[in-house]
């Protein structure tokens, strides 16, 4: 009897939670906590703020109604920031780090009328939790984009006879060798590689997702190692700086580095983050639930490309991007595309199928094939990337992180 | 002497002396006077940097509230600055054995990340196959042990071929830091170096997940202080730190005193990793110990090497860190004006040390009495 009430009255709890979650707020009652991982020193979290400053302003939230909690390391704080935000009456809390995720999960779970949202996560689409969202945003094409600038500027040495060594060089610097950034480097690779073929890239990475000395020393010996451009995806100021120094092209991420590399900065793609902040904030007050994974694309102006520098960029470069835009909008063309000749091979082998590790368990077992229809299938099992393919032109100079 | 005086070489204009016995009441009068003018230069570097302090300076009164509602604001926050200063004191006692000892053991950051290393692999590959409890014991020795060993190899190197412990101990530190990159890699195949919490390993919940780890540090101080005061390991502990001839000269193995007090150190830092990892965070960052073995040092320096006192100096730097974080948020500023502001006050805490050990001398003040 016993048992059979305290089921009943979990029950309630449960239909309670879900009520509560479909309930409109008013837009005057909305709180949003964000949780970052560093301050705006780095461009990472700076991105996020200056994203969640724009979609204030654009819904006109007031001051009081965002909280922004800077520097919360990936532990048993990120789960003590999260509560106190619950505490200051937040009804929306996210957190930007991969890491912040689990700890992040677990607050979701004593505060079951509170929304947690996490970016770059994993997880939602597994644990099934109402209140707990994954988001990210298909930078890969972005990158894609990115690329396409990149290629041309090759191009152009090309044909002022400026190339370092024989064929096209590309340098990039990585953080870890993680699906995000494997997708990223792919991607922008790709994009090169659709306007100059015969481009190779030699890829180094730093272990780190914020190291400005070794981000930068990490570029300085692409460069040496004879790289006509280069690219990151690290969240300091390190590669863009060594590119200036050397007078070497840079392909930026999260943000424009015009300022500080007026002479080398080409253009720079990052995920505009604004569109989901409003997203969250009209999805609560329409009381409409919230997706479990969401993806920002070109089209909800998530994935964004600065303007071109055209001191440094090849002539035509932003009518190029923009033609190619169009096209991967009209769904002609697609990033990883698997059917064009010679595009994307795998040891001069043909990509035909495959496994990707789409649910996150403890073993990383494979378990979505995520090949079909001529192309690789990114960010549409689950918002975080997971192509992780090794192919064929990328050399990985160091792969042991 | 005198007759170069008289030939007019200017004496200079302030001079030292070493000032003993000053009253009790009137060193705090003056460590209380400097923390006051510390949060006053800060309110004034605040109102420079803060654009919403300089539209309305009537927020100034928010911006010192700020210090009270970081730590006493909720029963949350008064819970989350406790259990930060317990780990803070944690690591502070730990190298207050070698400190009285002249030894200075700046490893503790290393050391403590070892034990929180040692405990988490424990918790990676045990976890779940055994009982919980005896999961948690293993925990907790791989810890000590892994702390311990850490903090025995300068100590070796010292007793055995006297280097600089300093240097040892520090450069220990970065070796730590790179074995938990190591393991990452190892243990996140995805290649992402983040490992997600560990379901198992918890610390047992007693009235709420801080208290033990609170009564733990508690225990440890108490401990602590009776050990470095009343007993005869305590006792040969100050006698190498005064004097390390005087040591030999009374029958002191001065050599197994380091070795031992090192261990202890160590093991007491790898206890401390123990609780970071089992009691809070089931997972390893390189930034797991996030510095606070560094700032440990300030802990026991600021306190004398006297363990109770510690209590005091570790509360302190946990309120004025997590007022300055309330800041940051309350007036959404950089995260880099917590540091300065915080930089500010130790300024003048530290400062006022000074003026309670030292006198100062000013010539013309003597030339008056010279006159009188």
């Amino acid at each position: 009897m016993k048992k059979i009430a305290a089921l009943l009255l979990s029950l309630i709890l449960c239909i309670g939670c879900v009520s509560v979650i479909a309930e409109p707020v008013a837009q005057e009652n909305i709180k949003l906590g964000v949780i970052l991982l560093h301050d705006e020193l780095s461009t990472y979290d700076l991105n996020f703020y200056n994203s969640v400053m724009e979609a204030a302003a654009n819904l006109g939230l007031s001051e009081d109604q965002v909280i922004v909690k800077r520097n919360i390391p990936e532990s048993e704080a990120c789960a003590e920031e999260a509560r106190d935000l619950v505490d200051e009456g937040c009804n929306i809390v996210f957190a930007d780090s991969f890491g912040h995720e689990s700890f992040l999960l677990e607050v979701a779970k004593e505060f079951p009328e509170v929304e947690f949202c996490h970016a770059t996560g994993t997880m939602a689409h597994t644990e099934n939790l109402p209140n707990f969202h994954n988001a990210f945003a298909s930078i890969y094409e972005g990158r894609y984009l990115a690329g396409i600038a990149a290629g041309m500027k090759l191009n152009e040495l090309k044909a002022a006879g400026k190339l370092k060594g024989e064929k096209p060089l590309m340098g990039y610097v990585g953080a870890f060798t993680y699906a995000e950034v494997i997708s990223g480097y792919t991607s922008f690779y790709l994009g090169a590689k659709a306007v100059c073929p015969d481009v190779e890239m030699k890829v180094q990475f730093t272990g780190s997702w914020y190291d400005e000395k070794e981000e930068k020393a990490a570029a300085e010996a692409l460069i040496a190692l004879g790289c006509d451009l280069i690219s990151q995806h690290a969240d300091s100021m390190g590669a863009p700086t060594a590119c200036e120094n050397a007078g070497i092209p840079n392909i930026s991420y999260n943000g424009s580095t015009l300022e500080s590399c007026p002479n080398t900065f080409i253009v720079s793609s990052r995920i505009n983050w604004a569109p989901y902040f409003e997203y969250l904030v009209r999805q609560k007050v329409a009381g409409e639930p919230i997706a479990t994974d969401w993806v920002g694309t070109i089209q909800t102006g998530s994935v964004v490309l600065t303007d071109v520098n055209t001191a440094a960029a090849a002539e035509g470069t932003a009518d190029a991007i923009a033609d190619v835009r169009d096209e991967l909008l009209a769904g002609v063309r697609h990033v990883f595309d698997t059917a064009a000749e010679g595009f994307i091979t795998v040891n001069g082998e043909a990509l035909t199928s495959y496994m990707a590790d789409v649910d996150t368990d403890e073993a990383f077992t494979a378990d979505t094939e995520a090949v079909s229809d001529g192309y690789f299938h990114e960010s549409e099992y689950r918002s975080a990337p997971y192509f992780n393919v090794a192919i064929d032109g990328i050399e990985l100079l160091n792969s042991k992180f | 002497m005198a007759g170069t005086h008289a030939a007019g070489v200017r004496e200079p204009l302030v001079h030292l002396s070493r000032r003993t016995g000053m009253p009790f009441w009137k060193s705090w009068l003056i460590r209380l006077a400097a923390l006051a003018a510390g949060l006053l230069i800060c309110g004034a570097v605040a109102f420079i940097l803060i654009e919403k302090l300089r539209d309305d300076p009537g927020k100034l009164g928010d911006f010192y509230c700020a210090f009270i509602k970081g730590s006493f604001g909720t029963s949350r926050k008064v819970w989350k600055m406790l259990k930060n200063l317990a780990i803070l004191l944690s690591i502070s006692l730990a190298l207050t054995p070698a400190f009285r000892m002249r030894f200075w053991n700046i490893g503790a950051e290393g050391q403590t990340l070892v034990g929180v290393l040692g405990a988490i692999a424990v918790d990676f590959y045990l976890g779940g196959k055994i009982p919980e409890g005896l999961l948690i014991a293993l925990m907790f020795l791989a810890a000590l042990l892994c702390g311990g060993v850490w903090g025995l190899i300068p100590a070796v190197f010292k007793a055995k071929w006297n280097t600089n412990e300093t240097l040892f101990t520090l450069m220990m530190n970065y070796v730590a830091t790179f074995l938990v990159s190591y393991f990452l890699v190892i243990w996140v195949p995805s290649g992402s170096s983040s490992l997600a919490k560990l379901k198992y390993g918890k610390l047992p919940t007693l009235v709420n997940d801080y208290f033990l780890i609170v009564m733990i540090a508690l225990l440890l101080t108490i401990g602590l202080y009776i050990y470095l005061n009343y007993s005869k390991h305590g006792y040969e502990i100050s006698v190498v730190g005064e004097s390390v001839n005087t040591a030999k000269y009374v029958g002191i193995n001065v050599r197994r005193v380091i070795l031992r007090t090192m261990i202890l150190s160590g093991v007491l830092c790898g206890l401390t990793g123990f609780l970071i990892a089992s009691g809070l965070d089931r997972t390893i960052t390189t930034e797991s110990v996030g510095g606070q073995g560094f700032t440990a040092i300030m802990v026991s320096w600021l306190a004398n090497f006297n363990p109770l006192m510690m209590i005091l100096t570790s509360g302190l730097i946990q309120i004025l860190n997590q007022g300055a974080a309330q800041i940051s948020q309350d007036f959404n500023v950089s995260g880099a004006l917590p540091s300065v502001i915080v930089g500010i006050i130790l300024f003048f805490i530290i400062g006022s040390e000074f003026f309670i050990n030292y006198r100062l001398h000013f010539r013309h003040h003597k030339t008056r009495e010279a006159i009188r």
